[in-house]
């Protein structure tokens, strides 16, 4: 990698700070940017580094809501379970090493549209909470690696709103274990939510044609019919967009049928 | 002693404690004052003119050494191909010049042509950055087919893409294109054998130091044969002495062939170490290990198999297109010839064999031996016709094969592929497979999965192999430029231990732990008082390293051949200090005695008596105690086996899964079961994930696409089942002392037919008329290839 400075904000003030300064870059997990850097695939003359900020620690629920600090570890969100979807979809992010070092907010801000958070995030009606305002997640996610994110701007929380069922389901890139596609599956007050991740260019997305039939009826079979255009989904050498568009519809019927 | 450590005895493996608590020594670790480090520049496409190279502000950067280039290397030799192969009109192949560094143009992606000597990894890299060339794009020679039609040549100097068209044998085509066109019933088979990436643990490393007091060179190296690197370099490529080049291979993290060959990494370091007068380290990261490390299998075949009314084989006709890569590794032209089209007759009295191999140079990474090396594309050409022939003719596919088998009493057995094969039941491995894998409860197992919406198939196979790569004679007419015995020397010390200097390689193999096994058992003392000494040119005698499952059955054997003239000598030192003659005495338990007495005097008595020979008759035995031999067999040894498996798939998404694996294997004796059934396990991983997930993919370009563990997919536990592992069935081979036959590749050659075997039988089973898909049998292609069922 290229030599860069580093800091180690302890606040949320001081990070901001820091990344006020040109040619900055977060660094959350480092489970992306660090195999980045290491490829000398970037360059940034400054990491901050964003770990050691207390107030983007913890996780609490309250009222519904479960509020998770944006320094989180997947390990830690696989260990809570007061939003079992959301806590079974964390313990089944990459390995060990990148879930105990990985973190919700370093997902989140790198969008990958193969990653698992987005999903939940979208589909739980989730709102990601930076250092300047709140995002719903429908307004978050922008496209391929792209957030409404502005320069600088930190993820310090993310607000889940705990469903009243919920499933995730992946099929996974055998290889990254990414997902090949991922579906999330809630059903909240105000119906049922169904993202998908893993399967198309813009990044993660909600199927809403699902959606309403799920609405409508909540089973398996109301998906009967159901299909999704493989135009503009992602088709690599580990398949095709006509399969991504088949897995999308087989990873909701698992989803539905294994909510809870 | 020797009874729980002797031949036979499932001892761990000592080495392993120092591998899992961090102790090993690798090339990496050897770090020594004033040592510098190389970074090479390496092409980013796949064929390309290179119009100039202007390194000046390059070795203007900090901390910048030297920077090499082609142009350096053009009046040193070229890495050679170690095997002569001979096309069907006697025309010998083609053998374009691999340089250390690229020079004129680049012939694939990684292809290096320039490196960088520099204080530390950073200022180096960034130098190679610093380096201004100008690389004309050429189109690239991607498809083997497309190659061979192509005037857009690899190498211009040669005018063609094929480096060779060999038939075997020759003289038996018109025999065998009779027995198909007469024949009841011919099945056609067309395949790809996929390319598959070594990904050794350890990546490679090369360290040179130069000594200007004596104009002396140590290379450390990963290296599964550091007698045949030496002399590779010596002879071939630089020209530096033997007598003055070392070529240390210390611990090396797993080779899998990748490591036999030199590589040019290991000239550039040697000479970078003299000029600058430094010693110079290149440590390959992943990518380079991806785009530079030879590459393995990446066949693609139609095959023929005629049967007669009754299921008789008649005969198997076969053609291939083998990738050659870029450039000829040592052993690509042998790999897809000798050590394949040998094995064509597989384990069956079939009387017509031909098989037409064409070598095709691309723009791609060398093509050489990986674990098993052609024996795995024979098996699975054969096993899989067989497989479709048993399915067309509505026989079951265990008694097509029972039908066809070489029978015990028919050894020694001419096979129709012209080898002879010393020994083997593969009835009864057929029959134990059949017991231990429950083949008779499968059916049951079967319904059990479609209640839970999974397709399940049953899958099986026979194979035999050729190990013990050796018989010089034997490949001397082949084609083979090198000697291929084996060597080792047996150092009684003055206290009573052994050091047991081996040719053979250990980089996972357990030779350590195995070796002293043998000699325990011989001399009948405690294996632990038996160290091995290996991978160091200045320490052990010439030997050619471990591949092909080689060293016990040839390095063993000298270890044997040695030990026995030890056994002699001191059986004379003995006589002395007993006052008795030779003849009489005996050694029980490393104890000799004389015959008939209670006379006697330990192993450790008779060791120190020949380092202190006081009283000594000079006259008739010399002091010491120290033997050296070379042992050469008379013919390659046979392993076979029996496999089958069983998978589930998934109708909904196409993925398979293993859910039982048996292999039972003949590798004749077994000195060490625990070792034998981890060679197993590990060639069942890669058979498996060759089988069903790594997938090497250039694109038209000649890129990469499958350059990193984000893309490729490496086999992890969680994608294998539990095996079954059984050899209890062993006929020892009948020339070679300890009558063993060789386990390293068998687990890698007999899985992967099975596998595929098992996904055919579970889609038929669901009512799919598939009869093919190519591995990696992906989700993607199981799922498209039901959907076009």
């Amino acid at each position: 990698m290229y030599a860069f400075d580093i800091e180690r904000p302890a606040t949320v003030a001081e990070a901001a700070a820091a990344l006020g300064n040109e040619d900055a870059q977060a660094l959350g997990g480092g489970q992306t940017l660090i195999p980045t850097l290491k490829q000398r695939l970037a360059s940034p003359e400054k990491l901050v580094s964003l770990t050691g900020v207390a107030e983007m620690q913890g996780i609490t629920s309250n009222g519904g809501t479960l509020t998770i600090g944006g320094a989180v570890t997947h390990a830690d969100v696989a260990g809570d379970g007061s939003y079992k979807a959301l806590s079974e979809l964390a313990s089944n992010i990459g390995d060990p090493a990148v879930r105990n070092r990985g973190t919700i907010g370093g997902s989140l801000a790198n969008n990958d549209p193969s990653a698992c958070y987005p999903a939940a995030a979208l589909a739980s009606g989730a709102t990601i909470v930076t250092n300047t305002r709140e995002i719903a997640a429908d307004d978050y996610f922008v496209g391929l690696f792209e957030t409404a994110l502005d320069e600088g701007e930190i993820i310090t929380a993310v607000k889940f709103p705990i469903p009243q069922k919920a499933n995730y389901q992946k099929f996974l890139q055998p290889a990254s274990r990414f997902a090949l596609v991922g579906v999330f599956v809630a059903v909240t007050a105000d119906g049922v939510r169904v993202a998908v991740t893993g399967a198309s260019n813009e990044g993660v997305h909600r199927w809403t044609a699902a959606e309403d039939a799920l609405s409508a009826n909540f089973s398996a079979d109301a998906l009967d019919g159901l299909s999704v255009s493989a135009d503009d989904l992602i088709a690599d050498l580990h398949g095709s967009a006509e399969y991504r568009a088949h897995l999308v519809a087989v990873m909701t019927k698992r989803a539905v049928a294994a909510a809870s | 002693m020797p009874k729980d450590g002797g031949i036979g005895a499932p001892t761990r493996r000592r080495e392993d404690v120092r591998f899992l608590t961090g102790t090993g020594q690798y090339s990496d670790d050897m770090n020594v004052y004033g040592q510098t480090v190389a970074v090479f520049a390496r092409s980013t496409v796949a064929n390309g003119v290179i119009k100039s190279i202007d390194t000046s502000a390059a070795a203007a950067m900090p901390g910048v050494l030297a920077v090499f280039t082609g142009e350096d290397f053009v009046d040193v030799g070229g890495n050679p191909a170690g095997w002569l192969i001979n096309s069907r009109d006697g025309e010998p192949m083609k053998e374009p010049k691999r340089p250390v560094l690229a020079h004129g143009k680049v012939r694939h992606v990684g292809d290096a042509y320039a490196a960088v000597i520099a204080e530390t990894t950073e200022q180096a890299k960034d130098a190679v950055e610093a380096i201004e060339v100008d690389i004309e794009e050429l189109p690239a020679v991607v498809n083997m087919k497309d190659a061979l039609s192509s005037t857009n040549y690899v190498h211009d100097e040669i005018g063609t893409n094929q480096c060779f068209d060999w038939g075997w044998i020759e003289d038996n085509r018109a025999a065998t294109d009779a027995a198909i066109k007469g024949a009841h019933h011919v099945t056609t088979l067309e395949l790809v054998n996929n390319r598959l990436v070594p990904n050794a643990m350890e990546p490679r490393c090369s360290m040179a130091q130069y000594n200007r007091a004596n104009d002396e060179y140590t290379l450390h190296t990963t290296s599964q044969n550091p007698h045949l690197t030496r002399l590779l370099i010596s002879a071939f490529v630089l020209g530096i002495p033997e007598n003055k080049l070392t070529v240390i291979a210390p611990d090396v993290g797993g080779g899998f062939g990748s490591k036999i060959y030199h590589y040019g990494e290991e000239a550039l370091v040697l000479a970078a170490a003299k000029k600058i007068g430094r010693p110079v380290k290149w440590t390959s990261d992943r990518t380079e290990a991806f785009l530079t490390d030879a590459h393995g299998r990446d066949h693609v075949t139609t095959i023929e198999l005629a049967l007669d009314a009754e299921g008789k084989f008649l005969a198997f006709r076969t053609e291939t297109m083998a990738n050659v890569g870029a450039y000829l590794s040592n052993f690509s032209t042998a790999t897809p010839t000798f050590l394949h089209g040998t094995l064509m007759a597989g384990n069956y009295t079939v009387p017509n064999v031909y098989v037409n191999v064409k070598a095709v140079f691309t723009n791609t990474a060398p093509v050489d031996a990986y674990r098993g090396a052609g024996r795995p594309e024979a098996t699975f050409s054969l096993e899989r016709v067989i497989d479709k022939a048993a399915r067309e003719i509505g026989m079951d596919p265990i008694e097509l094969r029972r039908k066809n088998f070489i029978k015990p009493d028919q050894y020694p057995f001419a096979s129709a592929a012209g080898l002879e094969y010393d020994s083997g039941n593969y009835d009864a491995l057929m029959d134990q497979m059949e017991k231990v894998a429950d083949v008779a409860g499968f059916e049951a197992r079967r319904k059990a999965s479609e209640k839970n919406g999974k397709l399940r198939g049953f899958g099986v196979n026979a194979y035999i192999e050729a190990c013990g790569i050796a018989p010089s004679n034997l490949v001397g007419v082949l084609g083979s430029r090198v000697g291929l015995y084996d060597a080792a020397t047996v150092r009684v010390n003055a206290t009573g231990n052994l050091s047991v200097m081996v040719g053979a390689h250990s980089h996972g193999q357990g030779h350590e732990t195995a070796f002293p096994q043998v000699v325990a058992e011989m001399l009948g003392i405690d294996p632990q008082s038996i160290d091995i000494v290996h991978g160091d040119t200045s320490k052990i005698p010439f030997g050619m390293g471990t591949y092909g499952s080689r060293s016990l059955a040839v390095c063993g054997s000298a270890v044997v051949r040695a030990t026995e003239k030890i056994i002699n000598k001191a059986k004379k030192i003995a006589a002395h200090m007993l006052e008795a003659s030779d003849g009489d005495i005996e050694l029980t338990d490393g104890v000799f005695s004389v015959a008939g007495t209670d006379k006697s005097v330990t192993f450790g008595e008779v060791a120190l008596k020949a380092y202190i020979p006081h009283e000594f008759p000079l006259e008739d035995i010399e002091p010491g105690l120290e033997e050296t031999a070379f042992y050469d067999p008379a013919n390659f040894t046979y392993p076979s086996g029996a496999y089958c498996c069983e998978v589930e798939v998934d109708p909904d998404t196409g993925k398979v899964s293993v859910e039982r694996m048996t292999a039972v294997d003949d590798f004749g004796n077994v000195i060490n079961p625990m070792i034998v059934t981890g060679q197993v396990h590990g060639g069942l991983g890669q058979g498996i994930g060759q089988a069903l997930l790594e997938n090497t993919t250039y694109d038209e370009n000649g890129q990469l696409l499958s350059a990193s563990y984000m893309d490729y997919v490496m086999p992890r536990a969680d994608d294998l089942p539990f095996y079954t592992v059984d050899h209890s069935q062993g006929n020892a081979c009948t020339h070679n002392p300890l009558g063993v036959k060789g386990c390293g590749e068998a687990g890698a050659i007999g899985s992967p037919p099975t596998v595929v075997n098992a996904v055919i039988d579970a889609l038929q089973s669901g009512g799919k008329n598939v009869t093919h898909i190519d591995m990696p049998m992906t989700p993607h292609r199981v799922w498209s290839a039901m959907q076009n069922a």
